[in-house]
């Protein structure tokens, strides 16, 4: 079980970062990615693996003051 | 000064323009002629957990302007920072604004919070924008601490109640030698007139475009009000007599003499 912004998904277990963000439909240019409070560069997220436990944060601009 | 020289500088970038957009409660349809009409060079923007599949306001802000992403949603420091770190990793450049609230109802910025949050990010290499209020004391911590501006609040954010806070706005102007950007609470293009005649180097508005009947309209009326008030700014304000009147014709060959 992983948690991505607050929810709970099955299925990305020892998946990459990359793959999840295209699993999941995120445009990966436009984002940032936390993943148990640390932020992933870019760069790794086609090595970088989600485990079991894991809390991901998927982030992105909207309009604001 | 010619007007082409009369730059505002922030952390070492040079923008012509005075007037800092928000980008927040008006459709993204709307945000390219909002900056077109403000000339803004600046857009301020928000960071919040992803949606799939929603349509990204980053496809709508015109290329040449500096993207101003804002901590909002952060309680204190340690929030702030990670949202500001989040930010420069969502390819959005080493600008930041500050915007640290523990308190929902006024929305009043933590000074504390944000003098902190200001000395590792600006140690991080960020350009620090920190939104305050507007207190001297704190207006000085913040230029040590590495801020590039400051930018005390007019009015609590989204009122549209104008300078309420304009003498100690004004003593922020005379005492500190950083950029002074005038935010929130900056209802009306008379009230952005007025911070830019005082001196404030910028002026920062989102809702008083936002709430307005038309968005672009009303963008290219603060953008006008802006330059107005800088122009008149740099000019010098004539004298105001204490008492009295003076004539502003001649005193002389009246028909009747």
């Amino acid at each position: 079980m992983i948690t991505i912004n607050g929810e709970k998904k099955e299925g990305y277990e020892e998946v990459s970062i990359e793959d999840m963000l295209s699993g999941e439909g995120f445009h990966r240019d436009r984002i940032a990615v936390e993943k148990n409070g640390e932020i992933i560069p870019k760069a790794v997220f086609s090595k970088e693996l989600l485990h079991s436990g894991d809390v991901v944060e998927v982030v992105s601009f909207v309009g604001g003051g | 000064m010619t007007k082409t020289d009369d730059k505002l500088i922030l952390g070492g970038h040079e923008f012509s323009s005075r007037f800092i957009l928000g980008s927040g409660k008006y459709s993204l349809e709307l945000i390219d002629a909002a900056v077109t009409n403000a000339k803004a060079e600046i857009i301020t923007l928000a960071l919040r957990r992803a949606n799939q599949g929603m349509a990204n306001i980053l496809d709508y802000i015109p290329k040449h302007v500096t993207l101003l992403p804002n901590t909002s949603g952060a309680r204190n420091a340690e929030e702030a920072v990670r949202i500001a770190r989040l930010a420069r990793e969502a390819g959005c450049g080493d600008f930041v604004k500050i915007e640290i609230m523990r308190d929902s109802k006024y929305l009043l910025p933590d000074n504390q919070e944000t003098i902190k949050a200001t000395e590792v990010l600006a140690k991080e290499g960020f350009v620090v924008l920190p939104y305050m209020y507007p207190d001297l004391n704190v207006a000085r911590d913040l230029m040590n601490a590495g801020a590039a501006a400051v930018m005390p609040l007019a009015a609590p954010i989204g009122s549209n109640k104008g300078m309420c806070t304009k003498e100690f706005i004004q003593i922020l102007i005379d005492e500190i030698s950083l950029p002074i950007i005038v935010d929130a609470g900056i209802g009306k293009p008379s009230q952005a007139c007025e911070a830019m005649e005082m001196g404030a180097a910028a002026v920062m508005a989102n809702t008083a475009i936002a709430t307005s009947g038309d968005v672009p309209a009303m963008a290219e009326a603060f953008s006008k009000a802006i330059e107005a008030g800088r122009s008149a700014y740099l000019a010098g304000m004539g004298r105001v007599l204490t008492k009295g009147a003076t004539a502003s014709s001649p005193l002389t060959g009246f028909l009747h003499e």
